[in-house]
């Protein structure tokens, strides 16, 4: 079974962000970086289903050269060798230029199984994996909370909403988003460690022409939300006495107890 | 030329979600300042009683796509009809909500049309002839405004919640077009819907809660959230990734995954406000959230708010609740 799996770097979720010059994106010179948190999952399920069936894990990453930190993490989890999608400004690709530049940089793979996690944590737009299937002509599930895998076959588990949930039948090659907390994430080992500077990081260009098209939709200005609510922000700094404070609010104005 | 607004109405055995109503809302706003003609469309085997029900409401027609291997959804069967429908109408948008449903699909029928979508878009305004989208990214942390460039059509979908479902007009009884549509091979075997064991916490009645995020850091803390529901008279709930980790059940879960409440008091330890967390529970009378980051977007939605550290916080708070209600 060769296994794919598409991994995105984003700002690191405890980072305090700030927006750019030009308030179209944040600053990202000085910010820190992790894998976006459900394709950490991602990698988690293919590394197991790997172990249950044999065969490959690829990691595919698609950014500049920082993103090498996230290859070489999923190398000293366990993958077994990884494809890097090179480039500096990739990051206001549409969902739809993204997909189409990941489909071809894997095409070639002619991958068993795709996976990949159900949203990125920066734009969100929660569509590249499900549009790579469309151009690969995979058939896909999203929104995965289990999965079984066979030779030849899978059956998965997606998250409906409010509590529900449904079984998939599917055949392969295919194409899954995997939710978060789907299994526990293993960690790297030394080992695991020593043995992904071995590891083979494959850089391939995305093509300019999909890269340079007119992009279907555009930022054109990044701001901080507006507030839906005017919070009363108690202590100025300390917890304690917001705390005292806070317990006199609720008595006495909004009188919830 | 392309023209007109459609609208996916979604239906779970010909009922239709509440949420797709709330599309037509938004349809109906924009599309009034766009002059543009609103319509929605029903996908399904036998949807003609559902197809009916949405034509009471303010638009041009309803589209009702049949089909057998619609009866049961997928997205192999979706894309397919859906596809030949925008086809024969030729809309300049098409509108939908942002449920997982939608997220199944859409993209895949986007793709047959050489794009993606705006995808779960928090509201949206008509500006030189223009729609401007707005949608939030990292997580809720920050807004994008957001134009489509390029041509018809465009695809956009809106959050749960971004558009009330009463703000739709009703109208005068549009015409009902039946179309039948042609599927190919659907890859994928659905079997029915199903719940997990009966949920054995019902949080919905629940008047007080007190929830817990990231920020608790450990299992170990979790009795410092549990003495402050204690005192309060309230239950203990948590943000998706503690139940994750398995330090709650995930019966005690908020959000879009769990359960979805209004309590009179809903107070927020360490979590950060993402917005599936929020959808959950920002419908909540007073709103407490004590957190580390001033810019978590939980501060949005919060009446009251402490920056700083909880474990500060919390044990204060819960002991000067104790006093006031004569507890110690």
């Amino acid at each position: 079974m060769k296994i794919v799996v598409m991994m995105k770097q984003v700002a690191n979720k405890d980072a305090i962000l700030r927006i750019n010059k030009d308030a179209t994106w944040i600053e990202e010179s000085d910010l820190s970086f992790e894998v976006s948190e459900s394709d950490g999952y991602a990698l988690e399920e293919s590394l197991r289903v790997r172990e249950k069936l044999g065969g490959e894990v690829v990691v595919c990453s698609m950014g500049p050269q920082r993103v090498k930190s996230v290859i070489k993490d999923a190398l000293a989890r366990g993958a077994d060798r990884a494809i890097h999608v090179v480039g500096d400004n990739l990051t206001h690709l549409s969902p739809f230029a993204a997909a189409t530049v990941l489909a071809d940089a894997i095409r070639d793979e002619k991958p068993d199984l795709v996976m990949t996690g159900l949203q990125s944590d920066d734009h969100g737009y929660g569509q590249t994996g499900v549009i790579m299937a469309e151009l690969l002509g995979l058939p896909h599930a999203t929104i995965v909370i289990e999965l079984n895998a066979e030779a030849d076959k899978l059956r998965v588990k997606r998250e409906l909403e409010s509590g529900w949930y449904q079984w998939y039948d599917m055949p392969l090659p295919a194409l899954l988003t995997i939710q978060s907390g789907i299994s526990q994430i293993r960690y790297a080992t030394l080992k695991g460690i020593m043995a992904a500077k071995k590891k083979e990081i494959k850089e391939v260009t995305p093509s300019a022409e999909v890269v340079g098209r007119p992009s279907h939709q555009r930022i054109e200005k990044v701001y901080l939300p507006q507030k839906m609510k005017q919070t009363q922000l108690l202590g100025n700094g300390d917890a304690k006495a917001g705390a005292a404070e806070l317990a006199q609010k609720l008595h006495t104005e909004a009188r919830v107890f | 030329m392309s023209n007109g607004i459609l609208v996916f109405i979604e239906h779970k055995g010909g009922v239709a979600n509440k949420s797709s109503i709330e599309a037509i809302a938004a349809a109906q706003q924009l599309g009034s300042e766009l002059q543009q003609p609103v319509s929605a469309v029903v996908l399904g085997a036998d949807v003609s009683a559902l197809a009916q029900e949405i034509a009471g409401y303010g638009v041009e027609k309803v589209i009702c796509a049949t089909n057998e291997k619609l009866a049961d959804y997928t997205p192999d069967a979706y894309a397919d009809g859906f596809e030949q429908v925008i086809k024969q109408t030729n809309p300049a948008f098409i509108f939908m909500t942002h449920t997982y449903q939608v997220r199944d699909f859409a993209p895949k029928l986007a793709a047959r049309f050489g794009k993606g979508m705006i995808s779960d878009c928090i509201r949206a305004r008509v500006e030189g002839g223009k729609i401007g989208f707005t949608r939030r990214i990292f997580l809720g942390k920050l807004d994008a405004d957001v134009i489509s460039d390029g041509e018809a059509p465009v695809f956009a979908t809106f959050q749960t919640g971004a558009y009330r479902p009463d703000q739709a007009a009703k109208g005068s009884g549009a015409p009902v077009e039946t179309v039948a549509v042609e599927i190919g091979e659907v890859r994928m075997k659905p079997e029915a819907p199903f719940q997990e064991a009966k949920q054995a916490v019902d949080l919905t009645k629940a008047d007080v809660i007190v929830a817990v995020g990231r920020g608790i850091k450990s299992k170990d803390n979790l009795g410092l959230a549990e003495k402050l529901a204690e005192a309060l008279g309230g239950d203990i709930a948590a943000s998706r990734p503690i139940c994750d980790a398995e330090w709650l059940p995930i019966d005690r879960q908020i959000g879009s995954s769990g359960q979805t409440v209004a309590p009179k008091l809903y107070v927020a330890l360490g979590i950060s406000g993402a917005i599936q967390h929020l959808v959950g529970m920002k419908n909540s009378g007073t709103i407490v959230a004590i957190n580390k980051d001033p810019e978590a977007p939980i501060f949005d939605i919060a009446d009251y708010g402490i920056v700083g550290d909880l474990f500060e916080a919390v044990p204060v708070l819960t002991e000067e609740i104790k006093k006031i209600r004569g507890l110690l």
